[in-house]
């Protein structure tokens, strides 16, 4: 085999050295902690992905050894490549810091902030994001957009407005079925996805899309007795699967299964099988397999990702656990930026709601039903 | 009078027709490329002429096309931008509607020097009769010899086709003309890869504006050089204009960049003054996305010399106190107009042709024309204002294509030059729903009546 | 309605289609969208999108995607005559406003509504390159510009007289 070209490339002054050909949004991952970019639309295991959310924006400033000058407009880290000699600033660029706040609150604009109902709230990407970068609170004062009521099936659910249009869900359903059979409709601000998605249900791996859907437009409708993530304990699993590698994450209380997913690594994304690719697991696995005895239980999974799931529980200080060291270190001093407060955007947030007590499906009236009791 | 390159004939009765194109010296700049001139020298003569994109960016032309890349056995495609949706620009629909064969024998030497047989022009599905037009002009071009198999016996396969788009703004810009002349949604790509490396069809491609690719043809006939002695500095050749709005005589113009906006304004050849005996507010030189200049700062740079209708004169200050050249786009404002209303229609614009791609373009044009009709309508605060530069200044350069700054510079600019104006707006609601800020300060110094 | 272009719609299709490579007749879908838009009542029924897609060899989605894409095709029936009236800039500053209020009026209906006799829709466009002749606005295939009230209202029996000259 040849040999490897290896190019030195330099984040918010860390130094490593990547193969030529990676992304500045990969290199920065392999330095890890807070000096990676968020990402809401790229996904590394599908092709085409990325270049629209604009949340990691880096300023490049130094284009390479050979031509050092500075890249005029803020990048979007996961769509470039990296140079020889190439020196990128992420947290420790105002510029950057000021855009990435400008993007998060365009993300923001037209999303429900309904988290306290929202299935996917304690591993949503937005929801992390508006934390890190947020502001205290939105200075949109029109009506939200909304969309007409579409019913994906008895699979899954789809919340359009909800949606951040990451394509994401697009480029799954097109990469993992051999006809493409969902897209987006629409332009502009009233672009949304087809629902045509439903013809695609058919698709033995089409439940993927749940997985890949950074927010809480796409989730599990056969999540049973809807509960807060944050409740249930994530196991690593598997089962003999004819469809699919059968290597999943169990959410569990007690021992009934709550919800099954594809095992994710710490920047959110599907982990590799042993085999090298991607581990999507079929909707048997999914959708249809809900008893412990289904399953062989490896044990629990370790949580790596800095989100509320890790810290059990949602009251007091949520994603308060910044690795505010490494921030420190390379952002000479200054502690990140947490802003929003969600306990400040709906009254079911107070921690006087005991969500655990909540019964049923947890949908808007019961929350403020019981917080009226409460 | 000016120079006239492209416009010369265009009044020649039947000049529509090849016959007539013919009879007037049409064709012979064709006929000397393909048969007396290498591909390189056509490039090189394109080069030395200076001619720079007409579709609003203003690349040197003749650099694009040393750019394409040239893989074996790979096709190679030369694309038309006929997409003309920038508001206030409607030059090349005269160009393609009155001298059809010039923007054909354009193409025909571009082809060739690109080595693309197959040529595309994308035309705005609303100009349907000008697709027409250029259809039966392909037609007869081809009944005559010059498009089709061995073209004049130089082995040199071209065909011409029309594409009509369907109605966005967006598919003017490069990349996303190219994802729909595929049949797909005009979504920008993002880049790189660049089109002259993997474009139409992943094949190599240049996309050339309609009045670049016409250019073609007298800097053939008359040499590069020759072409860039017409103008001055970097602003080589004639520019056509369109001109609109409150002027006497709206229409399209060439012009050797050599004139200044107050004689293309006030003269007779061109605008022919204010419509109405009003006087002139501001003026927005090169289509609606470059910024919009009050009248005093049109006139004048700021450094108080004449300004001209160039590229380096226009952006004369920068952002400051400077436009751009754009695409030739002339909309005059005179002293009735509304600043804030027609921010506001230009940002409803962009709002409407956003493809909705990326979240800074998708989320903020929208927001921007929400704010600019609620001070529209009487309910403004003071803090909008700062609200909105915040707002443009998050989109500007933080999106996948250049919409995004489209959409954002004509806020700033409104805001930049005729901030007083939006407070106005503000501190008096109900005054503003029945009577204008008008003229104030802005006004040109010259042409105030006493 | 028949949803099937007929000999003469199936030869132009064939034209439209022959302008692209071998397998790359997916870049035909807009212009057939135009001619089935026009060959179906101008505007475009789910089932003439699956026929396009059945025509072109390509996924339903992927006809969807484009049609609702562009602000030509229409996705409702309209009226026989469609005033599609500029409504940006620089048909704003020369009066554009005045004309569209003085639509409304004469036809008695919204930006967006057909008339109960489903002659005429009002639609508010964006800019469609006639700046220099505006106000205007585009019925059909062309362009009617430098309007003014009196025109508007030639304009209106103009198209009425073409319907009863029809029947
Ligand atoms: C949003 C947007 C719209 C554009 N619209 C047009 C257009 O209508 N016509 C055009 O020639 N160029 C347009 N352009 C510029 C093209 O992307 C491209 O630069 C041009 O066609 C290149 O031709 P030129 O070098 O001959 O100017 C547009 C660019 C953007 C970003
Ligand atoms: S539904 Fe989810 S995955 Fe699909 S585009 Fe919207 S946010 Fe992305
Ligand atoms: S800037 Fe606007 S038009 Fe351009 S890609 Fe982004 S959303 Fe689309
Ligand atoms: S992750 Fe890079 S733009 Fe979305
Ligand atoms: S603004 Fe109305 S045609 Fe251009």
């Amino acid at each position: 085999m040849s040999e490897q070209t290896l190019f030195k490339v330099t984040v918010d002054n860390i130094t490593i050295e990547v193969p030529a050909g990676t992304t500045i949004l990969q290199a920065a991952r392999q330095i890890g902690g807070a000096v990676a970019p968020p990402a809401m639309c790229y996904y590394s295991k599908l092709e085409g992905t990325g270049g629209k959310c604009r949340t990691c924006l880096v300023e490049v400033s130094k284009g390479s050894e050979k031509d050092p000058r500075p890249m005029p407009k803020l990048v979007a880290s996961c769509r470039t490549i990296v140079m020889d000699g190439m020196e990128v600033k992420n947290i420790t660029s105002e510029k950057v810091i000021d855009a990435r706040a400008g993007v998060v609150e365009f993300l923001l604009l037209n999303h429900p902030l309904d988290c306290p109902i929202c299935d996917q709230a304690g591993e949503c990407h937005l929801q992390d994001l508006s934390f890190e970068h947020g502001k205290a609170d939105t200075r949109y004062e029109f009506q939200r957009r909304t969309f007409k009521k579409h019913d994906l099936g008895k699979h899954i659910q789809l919340h359009m407005t909800r949606c951040i249009l990451c394509y994401r869900c697009v480029f799954i359903a097109d990469q993992l079925t051999n006809k493409r059979e969902h897209g987006i409709l629409d332009r502009g601000d009233h672009a949304e996805i087809a629902t045509h998605i439903e013809k695609s249900l058919g698709n033995e791996f089409i439940g993927n899309v749940i997985d890949v859907c950074p927010v809480g437009a796409l989730t599990d409708k056969t999540f049973r007795f809807k509960n807060r993530v944050w409740f249930l304990k994530p196991m690593d699993a598997h089962r003999d699967c004819p469809t699919c590698s059968g290597r999943v994450t169990l959410w569990n209380r007690g021992d009934e299964v709550f919800r099954v997913t594809a095992r994710k690594d710490e920047w959110g994304e599907i982990e590799d099988n042993p085999d090298g690719k991607p581990g999507w697991i079929c909707n048997t696995c999914r959708f249809d397999k809900k008893h412990t005895n289904d399953w062989i239980i490896e044990g629990p999974r370790a949580i790596s990702r800095q989100s509320v799931i890790a810290q059990g529980h949602y009251a007091g200080n949520v994603g308060m656990t910044q690795p505010t060291e490494i921030f420190k270190a390379v952002n000479d001093g200054r502690a990140p930026h947490l802003l929003m407060d969600i306990h400040n955007e709906s009254e079911v947030n107070l921690p006087s709601v005991r969500l655990s007590e909540i019964e049923g499906p947890s949908h808007g009236t019961s929350f403020n039903n019981n917080s009226k009791n409460a | 009078m000016g120079v006239k390159l492209l416009l010369e004939k265009a009044n020649v009765p039947g000049i529509r027709t090849y016959d007539v194109y013919r009879r007037e010296g049409g064709y012979a700049a064709a006929e000397k490329a393909l048969k007396e001139m290498s591909i390189e020298a056509i490039v090189e003569e394109v080069k030395k002429s200076g001619l720079r994109g007409r579709g609003g960016a203003g690349f040197p032309a003749g650099m694009k096309w040393s750019f394409i890349a040239k893989p074996e056995g790979v096709p190679r495609h030369l694309v038309c931008n006929a997409d003309e949706s920038e508001p206030g620009t409607f030059k090349d629909r005269y160009l393609m509607e009155f001298l059809p064969h010039l923007l054909l024998e354009g193409l025909l030497i571009s082809s060739f020097a690109l080595g693309s047989n197959d040529t595309y022009i994308y035309i705005r599905g609303e100009y349907a009769w000008v697709a027409t037009i250029l259809e039966e002009a392909i037609i007869e071009a081809t009944k005559n010899g010059w498009l089709g198999k061995n073209i004049l016996g130089t082995g040199f396969d071209c065909m011409i086709h029309v594409h009509r788009g369907a109605g966005a703004y967006i598919c003017g810009e490069e990349t996303a003309l190219i994802e729909s002349l595929e049949g797909k949604r005009g979504n920008p790509r993002i880049k790189p890869p660049f089109p002259a490396i993997q474009g139409l069809w992943m094949r190599p491609t240049v996309v050339n504006n309609v009045e670049t690719l016409a250019a073609v043809v007298p800097i053939i006939k008359m040499g590069g050089e020759e072409y860039a002695k017409i103008g001055v500095g970097r602003s080589t050749g004639t520019k056509l204009i369109s001109a609109c709005g409150n002027i006497n005589k709206p229409g399209v113009y060439e012009i050797d960049m050599t004139i200044s906006v107050e004689d293309f304004i006030y003269s007779d050849e061109y605008c022919g003054g204010i419509a109405n005996g009003k006087k002139l507010k501001a003026c927005i030189p090169g289509g609606s996305s470059v910024p919009i200049l009050p009248a005093n700062l049109l006139l004048k740079t700021a450094k108080g010399e004449t300004r001209y209708m160039n590229y380096e004169s226009l952006s004369d200050g920068g952002f400051a106190t400077g436009s751009m050249m754009g695409s030739g786009g002339f909309i005059v404002l005179d002293e009735d107009q509304c600043i804030v209303k027609n921010t506001l229609t230009l940002a409803r614009f962009y709002r409407h042709e956003s493809c909705g791609q990326c979240s800074p373009c998708r989320e903020g044009t929208g927001w921007m024309e929400k704010i600019l009709q609620k001070i529209e309508l009487g309910k403004g605060e003071s803090s909008d204002i700062d609200l909105l530069w915040d707002i443009q200044r998050k989109i500007e350069g933080n999106t996948i294509c250049p919409l995004g700054d489209a959409a954002a510079w004509p806020v700033a600019a409104a805001i930049r030059h005729f901030r007083d104006e939006f407070e106005w707006h503000i501190q008096n609601r109900a005054l503003s729903q029945t009577s204008n800020f008008g003229l104030q300060h802005y006004a040109d110094p010259i042409h105030v009546p006493a | 309605m028949s949803l099937e272009f007929n000999n003469e719609q199936m030869t132009e299709f064939n034209r439209l289609v022959a302008h692209y490579p071998e397998g790359k007749q997916k870049s035909a879908l807009l212009p057939v969208l135009h001619l089935a838009q026009d060959s179906f009542g101008g505007w475009l029924p789910t089932e003439a999108m699956d026929y396009v897609a059945s025509l072109l060899q390509i996924q339903p989605i992927e006809v969807y995607e484009v049609a609702t894409f562009y602000s030509m095709y229409n996705l409702k029936p309209v009226g026989k005559f469609v005033f599609e009236v500029c409504q940006t800039g620089p048909c704003m500053i020369s009066g554009s406003d005045n004309i569209i209020a003085y639509i409304q009026k004469q036809l008695a209906i919204k930006p967006g509504e057909t008339t109960k006799d489903g002659m005429f829709t009002l639609k508010l466009v964006e800019c469609l390159g006639a700046c220099g002749y505006a106000p205007m606005m585009q019925v059909g295939k062309i362009y009617r510009e430098h309007l003014t009230k009196e025109k508007v209202d030639a304009i209106i029996v103009e198209y009425r007289m073409q319907i009863v000259a029809l029947n």
